[in-house]
């Protein structure tokens, strides 16, 4: 395999990983948050908020996810651009979508549903852009 | 509307300053030689003793709980979406602070983004 084409598939695999798990980890921190309930913007509501997330074991479990999500963003961006990884993620958003209106039963109408679409058709744009432009460093050792 | 727009800027300012320290420092760190358990140790451990994650934490950290003010507040087909303007501060971030060859194609990917965040912040 050319190193372009290794480049290529190595950063997809990783963005593949970003876009799974930045969604579970959103979906159940969502979750979390609607068991907990808007936070009230005082110095002893946002200590109550603060409290409330650490016992809550969905939200835990979303940090799980978001931990494995910066893992997987810091080894993409150790070799690809910043400005090619960040807008490769977001194909996340038509699964995120589907998520909230699948599991979560939100209403999302036409016009927010085309400017999903448009994020979308961008990021399409960008991800057939050179993944790296600038000379990385060697492998790590 | 204003108080959640203003957590928005809050929540992109951290979140891409941290994004961009973060990404600056792995790129000092280098790629993993590999993907084995003990080449994936060894990079991780370079990576938590360079001083730009370290710096980059507490930015994303306070991205992090912005988010969960903010998911508290609107629905997740609001939020998540209108976040995507990182995109747009983080290219301009990436081209002028990480020197990134940003080409017509990927800002006319990044513009597209916008228009489409905005699309949805007007819902």
């Amino acid at each position: 395999m050319s190193h372009e084409r290794r480049l290529r598939f190595k950063t997809l695999v990783m963005v593949l990983l970003m876009v799974v798990c930045a969604n579970l980890g959103d979906l159940m921190l969502k979750r979390g948050m609607l068991q907990i309930g808007a936070v009230q913007m005082t110095p002893y509501g946002i200590w109550l908020a603060l409290l409330s997330t650490i016992h809550n074991a969905t939200i835990w479990l979303g940090i799980l996810f978001l931990i494995a999500f910066t893992f997987c963003y810091m080894t993409a961006v150790s070799w690809a651009d910043y400005s090619y990884v960040m807008p490769a993620g977001a194909f996340g958003y038509a699964l995120q979508t589907l998520l909230a209106v699948v599991i979560l039963h939100e209403a999302v109408n036409a016009q927010r549903w085309f400017g999903v679409i448009l994020i979308v058709v961008g990021v399409l744009l960008v991800g057939q852009t050179h993944p790296s432009t600038t000379t990385p460093k060697p492998a790590a050792s | 509307m204003t108080r959640l727009v203003l957590m928005l800027v809050f929540f992109i300012c951290c979140s891409t300053g941290g994004e961009i320290a973060m990404t600056h420092g792995m790129k000092q760190v280098g790629e993993p030689e590999s993907f084995r358990p003990v080449a994936l140790l060894r990079f991780i451990g370079k990576a938590i003793s360079s001083g730009w994650i370290w710096f980059a934490l507490p930015l994303l950290a306070a991205s992090f709980y912005s988010l969960l003010i903010l998911l508290s507040w609107a629905p997740l087909s609001v939020v998540i979406p209108a976040s995507a303007f990182n995109y747009v501060v983080g290219t301009f971030g990436a081209k002028y602070l990480l020197r990134e060859q940003v080409s017509p194609k990927r800002w006319m990917g990044v513009i597209m983004v916008c228009i489409g965040v905005t699309l949805v912040l007007l819902t």
